[in-house]
């Protein structure tokens, strides 16, 4: 509940100064447009489409999700945050803010992708569905804690996405071999290694990073 | 005595390779006004931030105890009032905004009779609906005091406790922090004579370490 209110604060706060919105909005519209320009009147394959579905996704996420945290750090309301909060509620709300962000992020990229690229037909929406929400959620809480530990430094604009790469990388090419097979029509009993690593990534990432938020939001 | 106490033990902390502080030992152990003081960078404000629970100490142990029940790290924020001029609250929203969230996080109830005669107090009651972007650094510093009273905290720590106050919002702050001192721990770090007048003991950080206080802490 605790937490609950603390994402209340950031949704309400985040409508008000538009801190990470803006710049989400702006990435998608100019990473889709670039993509666009740079295919022309090529017809690209549909593997190809689904591989630059989640280069979109990964970069929009680097461009947005690090301001949970930042914002705060660059407003300088950790101080409040540690006065009104314990660690825990402070890294589920801002989790929570990021689950949001997240879906409604990739949802808005997923259909206007969808209805922009002809290529891009999934013959298994069910399992493309399925990976897309996991998929969030393993970009939602990795890029929370990330954000945590790059906020109190003081080259965030590059330590992010240097930092996020190799912890995104294994969930980005799960995520790819998922989107090949529900666009091939596989089943989901036919991905269903795949999809136990998403779920694995996300129960590891989810575990490690309330073990360690304690240390991180302390100094 | 009090029902709660600050334990501190061999407390040190070092920032990178500087040291900052060294095996300091004292005991708040009851009611009432209690300074520290030291020159500019001895300290006082990264003591009183580790005394808050905001930041980690590298050696030592702070324990906050009430009763014989000890107080973990991560339902400490309960029992704390912060005031300092680093201390930033949410410009987005109006001073009314900020305190009822803060109470939603808290999860405490909005006592709305409390934060109107804190408001009225601190003389904000009028400009309760507005954003704080708008404020003075005065106005931002007496919302503070509002922030920090309104849960009932155990312990008060006022870090140059009247910086940006003009004289009437200075006499207000005395005001409190004598009829809060009947109930509470009340901390002030500070250099001001006028701030350390109220204190019963204060303790001096100088060359890294403390100087024993009059009570023997």
């Amino acid at each position: 509940m605790k937490a609950y209110s603390l994402f209340k604060k950031d949704i309400q706060s985040e409508l008000r100064t538009r801190y990470a919105i803006n710049a989400l909005v702006m990435f998608i519209l100019v990473t889709i447009s670039v993509i666009l320009f740079s295919i022309g009147s090529e017809k690209i394959s549909e593997y190809l489409t689904g591989g630059l579905l989640w280069v979109v996704i990964f970069f929009s996420a680097m461009s947005g999700l690090s301001r949970a945290f930042v914002s705060e750090e660059e407003r300088g309301t950790v101080m409040t945050l540690h006065l009104i909060a314990s660690p825990n509620t402070v890294f589920t709300g801002k989790l929570l803010f990021n689950l949001i962000l997240v879906f409604a992020m990739n949802i808005v990229i997923a259909l206007l992708y969808s209805l922009i690229f002809d290529s891009f037909v999934l013959k298994n929406l069910s399992l493309f569905i399925v990976a897309f929400i996991l998929g969030n959620i393993g970009i939602a809480s990795s890029s929370t804690i990330i954000a945590a530990i790059i906020a109190k430094a003081g080259s965030k604009g590059t330590l992010y996405p240097v930092l996020s790469f190799p912890i995104l990388l294994p969930l980005i090419l799960t995520l790819l071999e998922l989107t090949k097979f529900s666009i091939d029509g596989a089943s989901i009993g036919e991905s269903y290694v795949e999809l136990t690593v998403l779920i694995c990534y996300n129960v590891v990432i989810l575990t490690a990073s309330f073990l360690l938020f304690d240390f991180i939001w302390k100094d | 005595m009090s029902n709660y106490q600050v334990k501190v033990e061999k407390l040190t902390k070092i920032y990178g390779r500087r040291l900052i502080f060294k095996d300091i030992t004292f005991c708040f152990n009851q009611n009432g006004i209690w300074g520290i003081s030291g020159q500019n960078g001895s300290g006082k404000s990264t003591l009183v931030k580790i005394l808050a629970g905001i930041i980690g100490a590298s050696k030592g142990s702070v324990t906050h105890l009430l009763g014989e029940k000890k107080i973990t790290p991560d339902k400490l924020h309960e029992h704390i009032g912060f005031v300092a001029p680093y201390l930033v609250l949410y410009d987005e929203f109006s001073a009314q905004e900020n305190l009822m969230h803060v109470c939603k996080i808290r999860e405490v109830p909005f006592n709305k009779e409390k934060v109107d005669y804190l408001l009225n107090e601190f003389l904000l009651y009028d400009r309760r609906n507005d954003e704080v972007k708008g404020y003075s650094s005065g106005m931002k510093q007496r919302l503070k005091y509002i922030f920090a009273l309104m849960h009932s905290p155990k312990v008060l720590i006022l870090d140059e406790p009247t910086s940006n106050l003009d004289s009437s919002g200075k006499e207000t702050v005395y005001k409190i922090i004598q009829s809060e001192a009947a109930s509470t721990i009340v901390i002030i770090a500070s250099n001001e004579e006028s701030d350390l007048s109220l204190c019963r003991d204060v303790i001096q950080l100088e060359k890294y370490k403390m100087i024993h206080s009059e009570e023997g802490l």
